[in-house]
């Protein structure tokens, strides 16, 4: 039977309602309303975790989302298992299991303690001289260092719960529902603000919640009471919205701040099934009220990091909030006030306080005159040298201090303890103001970065601005909010407000110990292990930068981000540099506040939501007919149709040979599309192509070539003239948005004077590309009425006309060197269309093709494909296509680039066809080409951007781009590949009907 | 996350938009009469200050349409935001 210390009854722990959870495999019982942290303090476990570099045994040492040392693994072994959760945030519920990190084979007995022992030898930096020699044993090392490090074990399955994001708006955001908080959102709604509370804890009412100090009164009640009340009203407040357990993880410009609500942590299993588990709430305010409170410092001394050693502010709320004594024999060590709130909360509740350690000489305060006269043993001026106990404290060791406080004097005294509240002065959370933007000043007095803007968007109020005391608080907060909410009154202005003055101070950053610096250990950032001792011999080392110093210790790098230490680590390398505290600065707050999972962070888009997709309208039937689909920018496309257990090689050679046979059918339905009207539209094609427009006539297609602005080939596609002042552009698949964005951009920005307007039109149309000899019969069937002479519907033009009822328009134009013809529908008839295709064509055995086969036929032809043979460095004189840049035009986008030295270049690479001299061998796409084998350095010529077996001409052909290509026609070069040396021969890029005669066959 | 006031549509959140590099450099009438220093000069060099600076946005989940902005680029201010064609507001 473990002992129970539950003292009290609490109105926040449901005492009728009784929890049992395991940890570290054992079972234990707590009440609805604890934490895992309150209910393992209530039966006595203190010990909960190892250090993570000494593996020395750490407690619970905080009672909130700062926690460094109580980090547990949640629910190990199932789908739902959480890795590096603070115990003090974790509200239990029946059936939990929680246990220990970072030890092996048990928290109570760990082999990496004995880390802890040849501590000496492993000081800041340890792994970086260490293990830089021999390079080569890096991974044998690095096994070692990996498995032995490490927090919690991430989830291996995939994650069972469902995440969610959500847009909010407001006019006031208050984050944080302290007293400060509270009393500005209050105030806020009733002046008629939708405004926002958010909290990461599940109550309202912050710290002052259970504070019940008698020396501090408003309204003549104790702050618990009077606030109490408070929070009862808002409830009938409209415009407010309250949300708890909601953590604000980031603040970014403009008051947009993104907070974690937790939606079912704190359910049973049971309840957690088909809910969402946290939303991320993306905020946008126009105003923020920060009201973060602070936190409470430990203090650096020799061997401050025993279980049992915890802050004085949460020993104090284990006893008010929960009903939990920490220890029976307590004792408090602290440079201020709040350690005395904190042991005469303990003996009012009838808990044991041994002593206080005191590094002031004296406080004239109410409440420490009152902790004398109660019969509490007060050590002033003195200091712990030592702590003991391995598991649990059970000893500490004081000396009186020096007069300058750097060392110690006169007897040890010893007392015996078995738990200690430490209070070292109070740390404004200025994380999300920083965030924000914002700047710090250092406050010498309180000792504190305090934030230093005030704006109408953006207030700090209460303790995180620096303001401890409640007459301070009230006073700033009424001031700054009528300021920002522009309103005269505020319905706490009267309240009066009594507290006790704290008057003396003294803040030492790095306690002195009897013993030298060297052998001790006063931890700064407790999961890190930093001591003061690795901070030192930074800065011995040269380290100046905070930065720096940072990275090389580790300091304030773990889960809890250095929240307790960061300050001391500062104020030491302030005092060892002698410099003071404003000058260094503070290392950057980065979000999130608190870890976010990764659930949250992606929300909805995971699986088939992950990336959207595009489907063309005759997508059903290409996957009834068992296609194969690539990713083209964000269109599923028909990649190739194998039949019989086809090979994708085989299926291609299949589709090409039927194609230029007899008949081919591909869905071309992804082209972009965009629409152009206006009565500049010519001028506008002529300005946008390297090729003439004005003079195409109506109904005719031309082929167009877009650069950028350096000269460089962009985008190519057809465009029909449909009418005096209307076209119908075509663009690659992929580039389609990119054109209309870069035309659009032109049109309002370079030349608003011209009358021409865009629409994209992709998504309106179905496109069907019928090529082959027999594609002109089978056009025929489907539209008997259209004359298809060459005549009246030659190469190179449009008819628009009906199939059917259906309206469509065909364009006689051609990609694979066929005759050919692209017939667009309105998107919905798409899949009609195709099947009236395929039922016509079935007598001339009409074979669709994928995307693959496309790219085969029109490489046989060397047609270009921007993006597969071009990347963005290729002019149009590279590409051998001199004959679609017109010397005429005065001109175009990119022409000027077209006359720069570098791209007059002769040497540059340029398009050309190559041919293995073994016709089997088919080239891989991306080998370089050199003209020399055995040389070294080895010149690269250039590469291979398309390759291909061609089924019509029965070899292998490909396309590259070689450094002065154009003049080396008939030349013999290489291919060096990994097991042999390729020989190709430099030809034409055109290998197929280069006299264009199928084009009307 | 910036807060942009399109000057057609009001105030949308940032991911509606993409910036377009710095404003007022306009395409010359007659790139053919420009040496390649001045025509590297427009097509290559842009400024990039710390402080205040002139840059073009387009509101490209939105109307589509292209306006300025000065902003200052040290605290990511928003200083002013004018349409295409009209003046630049004096500092």
């Amino acid at each position: 039977m473990t002992k129970n210390l539950r003292v009290k009854s609490s109105e926040y722990i449901d005492e009728t309602n009784r929890v049992s959870f395991k940890f570290n495999g054992k079972t234990y019982h707590g009440f609805k309303g604890d934490t895992l942290a309150s209910a393992l303090l209530a039966n006595d476990v203190h010990l909960v975790g190892r250090s993570f570099k000494y593996h020395r045994p750490r407690g619970i040492m905080s009672c909130g989302s700062e926690e460094p040392n109580a980090i547990v693994q949640i629910n190990p072994g199932s789908d739902r298992t959480e890795p590096n959760v603070r115990a003090t945030e974790v509200e239990i519920y029946e059936g939990l299991e929680a246990i220990s990190q970072n030890c092996w084979p048990s928290v109570e007995f760990d082999i990496g303690g004995i880390n802890n022992f040849i501590s000496p030898f492993l000081p800041a930096g340890f792994y970086y001289k260490t293990f830089m020699w021999p390079a080569s044993f890096w991974e044998k090392y690095e096994f070692f260092i990996r498995h032995s490090a490490g927090l919690g074990k991430s989830p291996t399955t995939s994650d069972p719960d469902t995440y969610d994001h959500r847009n909010l708006h407001c006019d006031v955001l208050v984050v944080g529902a302290g007293i400060s908080g509270v009393l500005a959102a209050k105030n806020a709604a009733k002046n008629n603000f939708k405004t926002l509370l958010v909290d990461e804890k599940n109550e309202l009412g912050g710290s002052t919640i259970f504070e019940n100090n008698e020396f501090n009164k408003i309204d003549n009640k104790t702050p618990s009471d009077w606030l109490k009340k408070e929070i009862e009203e808002l409830k009938s407040i409209k415009n407010l919205e309250i949300k708890t357990r909601t953590s604000v993880a980031a603040y970014h410009q403009y008051n947009y701040l993104l907070a974690r609500e937790n939606l079912t942590d704190h359910l049973e299993i049971k309840n957690k099934k088909n809910k969402i588990r946290q939303r991320l709430l993306k905020i946008r305010a126009k105003k923020v009220i920060l009201a973060t409170g602070s936190l409470e410092r430990p203090l650096i001394f020799n061997n401050n990091d025993r279980p049992g050693i915890m802050l004085s502010s949460a020993v104090k709320k284990y006893s008010e909030f929960y009903g939990v004594a920490c220890g029976n024999k307590n004792v408090f060590f602290t440079n201020n006030d709040s350690a005395y709130e904190s042991a005469l909360s303990l003996h009012n509740k009838g808990i044991n306080v041994e002593a206080i350690i005191d590094i002031r000489e004296q406080s004239e305060s109410k409440i420490v005159k009152k902790v004398n006269d109660v019969g509490i043993k007060i050590y002033r001026s003195y200091t712990i040298v030592d702590t003991a106990g391995y598991k649990r404290i059970n000893n500490i060791s004081i000396m009186k201090l020096s007069n300058d406080g750097t060392s110690v004097i006169g007897n040890k005294i010893s007392i015996s303890c078995d738990c200690l509240g430490v209070a070292g002065g109070w740390t404004p959370a200025v994380h999300l103001y920083t965030q924000s933007g914002s700047k710090l000043t250092f406050d010498e007095e309180k000792k504190a970065f305090l934030p230093n803007k005030n704006t109408s968007e953006q207030i700090s109020v209460g303790s995180c601005n620096g303001d401890f005391k409640l007459d301070e608080i009230f006073n700033n907060l009424k001031k700054k909010i009528k300021e920002m909410l522009n309103i005269n009154e505020t319905d706490f202005d009267n309240i009066k407000v009594e507290n006790d003055q704290e008057n003396s101070k003294r803040n030492i950053w790095l306690l002195p110990s009897d013993k030298t610096l060297g052998k001790t250990k006063p931890f700064v950032d407790y999961q890190n292990d930093a001591t003061a001792k690795d901070i030192k011999l930074a800065l011995r080392e040269g380290f100046r930068s905070i930065e720096h110093v940072k990275r090389y210790t580790t300091t304030g790098m773990g889960t809890d981000q250095g929240k307790l230490g960061n300050m001391h680590a500062l104020g030491i390398i302030a005092d060892t540099a002698g410099v003071k505290m404003g000058e260094l600065g503070t290392t950057t707050f980065r979000p999130p506040y608190t870890p976010l999972t990764f659930g949250t962070i992606v929300g909805r888009n995971v699986g088939k939501f992950f990336d959207i997709f595009r489907r063309t309208p005759m997508n059903d039937w290409h996957v009834e007919n068992k296609a194969e689909f690539e990713n083209v920018g964000q269109w599923k496309r028909a990649w190739y149709y194998p039949i019989n257990g086809e090979t994708m090689h085989q299926a291609v050679q299949r589709e090409s040979k039927s194609a230029r046979e007899s008949a081919g059918i591909l869905d071309a339905s992804t082209l972009g599309k965009i629409d152009i009207q206006g009565s500049d539209a010519s001028e506008f094609l002529n300005r946008v192509y390297t090729n003439a427009w004005s003079k195409l006539a109506i109904g005719k297609c031309r082929y167009g070539l877009m650069l950028n602005e350096d000269g460089m080939v962009y985008d190519d596609g057809v465009t029909t003239r449909l009418g005096e002042n209307h076209y119908i552009m075509s663009t690659t698949t992929g580039g389609a948005a990119n054109v209309l964005g870069k035309l659009e951009d032109y049109l309002q920005t370079e030349w608003p004077e011209l009358d021409v307007y865009l629409t994209s039109v992709t998504d309106h149309y179905a496109t069907a590309s019928l090529c082959g000899p027999n594609s002109k019969k089978i056009l025929k069937k489907i539209i008997p009425d259209l004359d298809l002479s060459d005549e009246n519907f030659p190469h190179m033009s449009f008819k628009e006309t009906n199939i059917g009822n259906i309206q469509c328009r065909i364009m006689r134009i051609s990609f694979t060197g066929e005759h050919s013809y692209e017939i667009n529908v309105q998107a919905s008839y798409g899949k009609n269309l195709w099947e009236k295709c395929m039922e016509a064509g079935k007598e001339f055995n009409i074979t669709p093709y994928g995307t693959e086969t496309m790219h085969l036929l029109r490489a046989e032809k060397g047609f270009i494909i921007v993006g597969q043979d071009t990347d963005g460095t290729m002019t149009p004189i590279d590409l051998q296509m001199d004959w679609i840049v017109s010397k005429k035009k005065y001109d175009f986008i990119g022409k000027r680039s077209l006359y720069r030295s570098d791209t007059m270049r002769e040497d540059r690479k340029q398009l050309v066809g190559l041919l293995t001299d073994d016709p089997e061998i088919v080239l891989e796409e991306g080998a370089q080409i050199v003209s020399k084998l055995n040389q070294s350095p080895v010149e690269m010529l250039g590469h291979v951007t398309s390759s291909y077996f061609s089924p019509n001409l029965n070899k292998s052909i490909a396309l590259a781009v070689i450094k002065g290509g154009k003049d080396m026609m008939g030349k013999k070069l290489f291919i060096p590949m990994e097991d042999k040396n390729i020989n190709v021969t430099v030809a034409n890029p055109v290998f197929y009907d280069e006299k264009n005669e199928r084009l009307n066959a | 996350m910036f807060l942009i006031n399109c000057p057609y549509c009001g105030e949308r959140d940032q991911q509606e938009f993409k910036a377009g590099g710095e404003a007022h450099i306009e395409r010359p009438k007659q790139p053919t009469e420009l040496s390649d220093d001045e025509w590297a000069e427009y097509l290559f060099m842009r400024k990039n200050i710390k402080g205040v600076q002139f840059e073009r946005w387009n509101h490209t989940h939105g109307c589509r349409k292209w306006f300025n902005m000065v902003r200052d680029t040290s605290n990511d201010e928003i200083k002013a935001i004018y349409k295409m064609g009209e003046k630049p507001p004096s500092q």
